[in-house]
């Protein structure tokens, strides 16, 4: 078979059934979820249960590309593993050539534009994942927290919060949008957006903290995977809050 | 055609080594193979290099019916008040001035710049090429490039070219995120940070003056006093500089073209002070 014969070609009525069918796997993919505030980024992944024999260290759903930015992805584990890889190097070769760190919108747009150049490739075929692509800059001390979305078709851009991945990622974002606009700027804090991307979380996993593993990078880039004991101290908040809502209207009277 | 190992004069080096492994039926020198000596594809290669490439040799010219043009001084410096560049502007080919009035100063854009010093065309093209590289960078990513960045990307092109005859000593100075930066890019890839750089057969003299006067809380008026001083020095005692002393300023807000003065000028001024330091 020759190897220059495309794969993703457009259908007549101009859609790219090979694009949209990846999208397709990255729905299969277990959810992320992730929300950027005034001084850090969280992104929160569902933990899909393994087999008891599996050993869970190995099975990592958020990885590190730079010294500070991570990313996590939703879709094909063995695509991301390879795409995740490209983008190391890249991030390491701009650090040779440009004596810098790459910046994170650099970063998603060089995810992007490799998701985009095998759609339309001869012999490949599109990753079957989206990403979110999380972390500071170095040009500014690390001040400002950024989140990017690419997708399989190969394009990005900037969230303040987002929902990829499992059957209801629509309605997650409808969910985060609502929360969001209540919010200002200000009151965006880390215990704030953790507490909302547990929120979305629990709208699709099981209850409790081992279905669902959370990451915060704060200001200059310190990145840290919260202990199951604090996801567990969050989770239980919330469910108390929830109770007393169902409680509350029949409680008054 | 058996008595000339291969068709092609540019035959040589790694493109050799893959034309012999294609071919192994052509006459068994491994050039290009690791290890050995790059060859010019020619009967008397030793004769040729030494007609041809003094510079490379490290012999001189003057068989040369085309003597290559070198010969200036330039040179750079970095004080608090951001980096002076300042250069002569005479072009020799040998014995004869073939210009008065070069222009070894290349405005790569508004934030850096960068001397000549060398082979005026492999110096004005790769750093013009350079200008190009930096805007795409500008238009790719929504800010200027580094300072760093910048002499890597030339430095990086100078490394690929390495054993070609490229011949260029360029500085480039500019001012960017960390402050006013200054470089030393060489074609054998050399790339160097620092404070004081001087290129080109006069830089001696010049670093003598530098050296002498340097101080990194220079004002600015001190700072292109010594930027002149030092050039007319060089070309003072050396014969291939000369011409006018192009003097540029870099700034946080660009580089500011500070003066163009005749080196024969400076000379009866010079001379005045001097004479006035002496009666005092």
């Amino acid at each position: 078979m020759s190897y220059d014969r495309a794969i993703t070609v457009f259908s007549p009525d101009g859609h790219l059934l090979q694009v949209e069918y990846s999208m397709e796997a990255v729905r299969r993919g277990s959810t992320v979820v992730g929300v950027q505030g005034k001084d850090c980024v969280i992104l929160a992944v569902e933990k899909r249960a393994i087999a008891k024999l599996q050993d869970a260290r190995t099975i990592r759903k958020i990885v590190s590309v730079d010294d500070r930015t991570v990313l996590a992805f939703a879709g094909l584990t063995a695509d991301a593993r390879v795409l995740v890889n490209k983008v190391r190097v890249e991030a390491q070769s701009y650090r040779l050539t440009m004596e810098d760190a790459p910046s994170v919108d650099y970063l998603a747009r060089y995810l992007a534009k490799i998701q985009q150049k095998y759609t339309q490739q001869g012999g490949v075929r599109p990753f079957g994942i989206a990403t979110l692509v999380a972390g500071v800059n170095d040009d500014d001390k690390g001040k400002r927290p950024f989140l990017y979305q690419t997708d399989p078709a190969g394009t990005h851009s900037r969230w303040k919060a987002q929902a990829i991945g499992g059957r209801n990622a629509k309605s997650l974002r409808e969910f985060l949008e609502k929360q969001y606009q209540d919010l200002n700027e200000d009151e965006l804090t880390e215990t704030k957006c953790v507490r909302l991307a547990v929120q979305a979380l629990l709208e699709v996993v099981d209850s409790g903290a081992k279905t669902m593993e959370i990451c915060v990078i704060r200001e200059g880039g310190i990145k840290e995977m919260l202990k199951e004991e604090a996801v567990q101290v969050v989770v239980d908040e919330i469910e108390a809050e929830q109770q007393e809502e169902k409680r509350g209207p029949s409680g008054s009277d | 055609m058996a008595a000339l190992i291969g068709n092609d004069i540019l035959d040589i080096g790694s493109r050799k080594a893959r034309r012999q492994r294609e071919d192994p039926m052509a006459p068994g020198f491994a050039f290009g193979a690791p290890g050995q000596f790059d060859i010019p594809n020619v009967a008397d290669p030793a004769a040729y290099c030494r007609s041809n490439f003094a510079s490379v040799c490290g012999t001189g010219d003057e068989d040369q019916s085309v003597k290559f043009m070198k010969g200036t001084t330039t040179l750079a410096f970095k004080f608090n008040g951001g980096v002076i560049v300042s250069v002569d502007s005479r072009s020799t080919m040998g014995a004869y001035i073939s210009s008065g009035t070069v222009k070894k100063v290349i405005e790569i854009n508004p934030f850096l710049l960068g001397t000549m010093a060398g082979g005026a065309a492999d110096c004005s093209f790769w750093e013009r090429n350079l200008g190009m590289e930096c805007r795409l960078y500008e238009l790719r990513n929504g800010r200027r490039i580094s300072v760093a960045g910048a002499s890597k990307l030339l430095a990086n092109v100078m490394s690929s070219y390495r054993g070609y005859g490229l011949s260029m000593g360029t500085m480039i100075a500019g001012w960017d995120e960390k402050g006013p930066q200054l470089y030393y890019v060489d074609d054998d890839g050399t790339r160097l940070k620092g404070k004081i750089f001087s290129v080109g057969s006069g830089s001696t003299y010049a670093y003598g003056v530098l050296d002498n006067y340097y101080r990194e809380d220079l004002t600015i008026e001190e700072a292109v006093d010594l930027g002149k001083r030092a050039i007319y020095h060089a070309a003072h005692r050396d014969a291939a500089s000369g011409g006018i002393n192009n003097l540029y300023h870099m700034t946080k807000d660009g580089f500011v073209k500070v003066h163009s003065i005749d080196v024969n000028d400076m000379h009866y001024q010079f001379a005045e002070e001097r004479a006035r330091a002496m009666q005092s």
